[in-house]
């Protein structure tokens, strides 16, 4: 999705400057404020600048990782929503629009007048949609770790299309060429639904694998209670927990079925209306999420040669993307994710049940 | 085996003076029970111990990262307090155990540059601090370069500079000879032994403490177990079962000549 | 990340250009980046005029032409794009070759192909002769704000430690035996990338502890001024007036 020169027009271009100026400007203040939160010693001095830069460094990182989905595909995770649940949604703004700054500065990619236009889509956009979904979802949703993992799947599942239509939304006011929005929309849409899945399911998982380590390192979850431990002969054992509501099983249930009903409804809705434009699929999948590459990006020598094979890879596979394809692809991979995701929950809740009972 | 300072110069106002210290962090646990430790002008000490006694969070204290414990810490003379922070770590040289985490600028030179023009030395006299600091290390060649494009043993010297920059009052290493191999280890105990400043040397490397540091204190379970000749501790079998320290295969500390 | 970058993206050269201070550099790109943008797209000489300011510009660095061509590469998912554009947009259509084309299709695509690939080439070009430093200390000059510039220079800093830390994960993964070939393996690959991110926020606490210890009080100090001349401006704004003219002399003619 990344942007380049002369795509959108002038004036556009110069509103989404003054847009990510700024939340730029918004975020750098509310970032400090969300660093030093979880600050224990109060150093009294600034921990933004080396957080928030080892974040970003870890997002350019992250985007290296290949999740391979099937015959030699694969994808990668585009972080936003990530770094809005794990840091908070101005940290995560600042360290995804540093990550496309330098992109933008070192590897001509997305235009330097696109900044605006690349920033405000991938950065806020996609970063806000995600922190308020998330948070949304927190606040109806029992307050366990489950729950923060079915948030943040939704969240960053919403979070890519949404990014995709605001970016119709500029192409149809700045667009310099008069290719039908309607069209730009259900192809940038449909296909991103598809991307966000996976983003959302890379993203649900992630967290879920922070919160098992280091749960006050997530920040969307500030405020889960975590059971003391008493060191009794040398063991540790669990402290006595305060009088802990019942298991919220039924709850935790019905999280999972709207999710997934969501889910299949979006992805069914979205992939019927890419079906109708199969041409326009093509150039939206030859972009950013699905890329055809065996190997992995990390093992692949330095990350910029990881960089430029990865984009030259890209237009490999656009060729394949059919829109028949579409609608079976997503439908079949979005019940494939839920079905494993499930069933790995599962397994996982089983073996772990015994040890976290969720305190309210 | 606790005969007080068997050798180092005692003097007026010694670099450090630790008093009472317990701390515990946030969390409740507690990691300091009563340190005691005065390391005079000049000397160099070895802090030994094994994992989890607490050395970290000792040194730490020293220029006022953890605080709001019992007790006192002192600094030639200045007592570590907030209103001293900037001058307690200009006077506190710190050496963390990984290179990578201290050199954070994108240059060497920039890095060694950090704290002396943090401390608001600015122009000719900041490039003199840097080169001399780099000159005692060896790697004033180096200055233009970033520092991962530089060898561990290489990086950890640059991180010595580092702090020799701020020309402390104490030099304390967490760690210094991890993960060096056996010439970077000499350069550097090379370069440890012609500083003429105090140093406090964290280290699991028992031959490099009798190499490079007279006296040595253990701290175990969170006060000072012991403290004397390193030689006489580390010939001392029961204190050195006791405190889960052990000499290297082969290592006889009593074959060694030290000065 | 600062390592791949300085190996492959800079060109060390004592030419004119790589001697210009970084903030001229990078307001001459984006002045020229946008002049390019605000031309006319149907006048097509412009744009070749504008390449050719780009190949002189590349000449006196003693930039290779090859690897410039190279750097271009990043910008194909792009001209997959484009080369769509034709098909999809409405309009007017016109017979090429038995093909029936978008006439305001193709208009798009040549725009977007000219303008995207000449900002690709500014870009790299900027790149290639200023160093990743010296870009940053750049931006700050041309007003970015502090606290963004050091964000982005500990990212540069970081960015090889972390990929890093991700290759040796990864070595670590394969070494056991383990194979990522399909979705059923995402949730190892996630316990890798948290692991990945709790080790960054760790080491950036070490690094603010680190820092906290050198006498850190918030405010990065200032250790190298860059400062440029009016003579420097004056180089540096041959290629922006230049490219000015040509946009000019496109929207009169």
């Amino acid at each position: 999705m990344h942007v380049p020169d002369g795509f959108i027009d002038a004036p556009v271009s110069v509103a989404t400057g003054v847009v990510a100026a700024a939340a730029i400007g918004v975020s750098l203040r509310g970032a400090r404020r969300e660093l030093t939160a979880g600050e224990a010693g109060g150093l009294g001095a600034d921990r933004t600048a080396p957080l928030a830069g080892l974040v970003a460094a870890f997002i350019f990182a992250v985007q290296m990782l290949n999740f391979p989905v099937a015959a030699g595909t694969s994808g990668h995770l585009l972080g936003g929503a990530l770094a809005a649940i794990l840091v908070g949604p101005y940290t995560g703004i600042l360290c995804v629009s540093v990550v496309l700054l330098m992109q933008g500065v070192l590897f001509a990619d997305g235009g330097l007048t696109a900044l605006g236009v690349n920033i405000t889509t991938m950065g806020v956009v996609t970063v806000v949609v995600a922190y308020a979904v998330f948070r949304g979802l927190l606040a109806v949703l029992p307050r366990t770790r489950r729950s923060v993992t079915a948030a943040a799947f939704a969240g960053a599942l919403l979070s890519v299309p949404a990014a995709a239509s605001f970016f119709t939304l500029l192409y149809a006011l700045g667009g310099t060429t008069d290719v039908p929005v309607g069209k730009v929309f259900t192809a940038m849409a449909g296909v991103h639904t598809l991307i966000g899945i996976g983003e959302g399911a890379i993203t649900a998982a992630t967290v879920g694998a922070v919160l098992a380590v280091r749960p006050d390192l997530v920040h969307g979850a500030r405020g889960l209670t975590t059971r003391l431990k008493l060191r009794v002969g040398g063991e540790l054992v669990d402290a006595p927990a305060a009088p802990a509501a019942a298991a919220p099983a039924r709850p935790v249930v019905k999280v999972w079925a709207t999710g997934l009903v969501t889910a299949l409804v979006l992805a069914g809705f979205v992939s019927f209306y890419a079906s109708a434009s199969p041409d326009g699929l093509e150039k939206v999948a030859a972009d950013q999420g699905i890329d055809a590459k065996v190997e992995e990006h990390a093992a692949a020598g330095s990350p910029l040669a990881d960089y430029a094979v990865k984009d030259v890879a890209d237009e490999r596979l656009s060729g394949g993307l059919a829109g028949a394809l579409g609608v079976g692809a997503t439908v079949a991979v979005g019940t494939g994710v839920f079905w494993l995701a499930r069933g790995r929950r599962r397994t996982g809740a089983g073996a772990g049940a015994g040890a976290r009972a969720d305190a309210v | 085996m606790t005969d007080d300072r068997a050798t180092g110069p005692a003097t007026a106002t010694p670099s450090l003076e630790v008093c009472g210290l317990a701390y515990a962090y946030p969390d409740g646990h507690q990691a300091l029970f009563g340190v005691d430790l005065t390391v005079g002008r000049g000397e160099r000490v070895a802090l030994l111990g094994p994992n989890g006694a607490g050395k970290t969070t000792l040194v730490l204290h020293l220029n006022g990262i953890l605080g709001g414990g019992v007790g006192t810490v002192k600094v030639a003379g200045l007592p570590v307090e907030k209103r001293h922070f900037a001058e307690i770590r200009r006077r506190v040289g710190i050496v963390f155990q990984d290179p990578d985490d201290q050199l954070f600028m994108p240059t060497v030179r920039e890095d060694v540059a950090f704290g002396p023009a943090a401390a608001g030395l600015r122009g000719a006299a900041l490039e003199e601090r840097v080169r001399t600091a780099l000159e005692r290390v060896g790697m004033a060649e180096y200055a233009d370069r970033p520092p991962h494009h530089l060898s561990f043993g290489q990086r950890r010297r640059v991180a010595v500079a580092t702090v020799l920059a701020m020309e402390p009052e104490i030099l304390v290493l967490d760690e210094p000879s991890s993960n060096l191999d056996p010439a970077s280890r000499r350069e550097l105990a090379d370069i440890l032994r012609a500083l003429d400043v105090t140093v406090l040397m964290v280290t699991h490397d028992l031959p490099y403490a009798l190499e490079l540091c007279p006296r040595s204190v253990v701290l175990s379970e969170g006060v000072i177990a012991a403290d004397g000749r390193t030689q006489d501790l580390l010939c001392d079998e029961p204190l050195m079962r006791a405190h889960r320290l052990e000499l290297p295969f082969g290592f006889d500390p009593r074959s060694v000549a030290v000065a | 990340m600062g390592a791949g970058h300085a190996h492959t993206l800079y060109r060390h050269g004592h030419s004119p250009v790589h001697a210009l201070p970084p903030h001229c550099k990078l307001a001459a790109t984006f002045a020229f980046v946008v002049v390019v943008v605000a031309t006319p797209r149907e006048q097509m000489w412009a744009f070749g005029l504008y390449a050719v300011l780009l190949a002189a510009v590349a000449a006196v660095a003693r930039v290779p032409a090859g690897f410039l061509l190279r750097r271009l590469l990043i910008e194909v998912p792009f001209v997959a794009f484009a080369v769509l554009m034709p098909f999809v947009a409405e309009g007017e259509r016109v017979e090429v070759l038995g093909l029936s084309l978008s006439v305001s299709g193709l208009w798009g695509a040549w725009n977007v192909l000219a303008k995207g690939t000449l900002g690709v080439a500014a870009s790299a070009l900027l790149a290639a002769t200023t160093e990743l430093r010296a870009l940053l200390t750049g931006l700050q000059r041309l007003g970015l704000p502090p606290l963004l510039v050091q964000i982005a220079s500990f990212m540069v800093r970081y960015g090889d430690v972390i990929t890093d830390e991700l290759r040796r994960m990864s070595v670590a993964r394969r070494s056991r035996g383990f194979e990522a070939t399909g979705i059923r393996h995402w949730g190892v690959l996630a316990r890798t990338a948290g692991a990945l991110f709790i080790r960054s926020y760790e080491r950036g606490e070490r690094v603010h502890l680190a820092m906290v210890s050198r006498g850190w009080t918030g405010v990065m100090p200032v250790i190298d001024e860059v400062a440029a001349t009016r003579t420097q401006w004056a180089y540096a704004a041959v290629l922006p007036a230049a490219a000015l003219a040509v946009c000019v002399m496109g929207w009169t003619l």
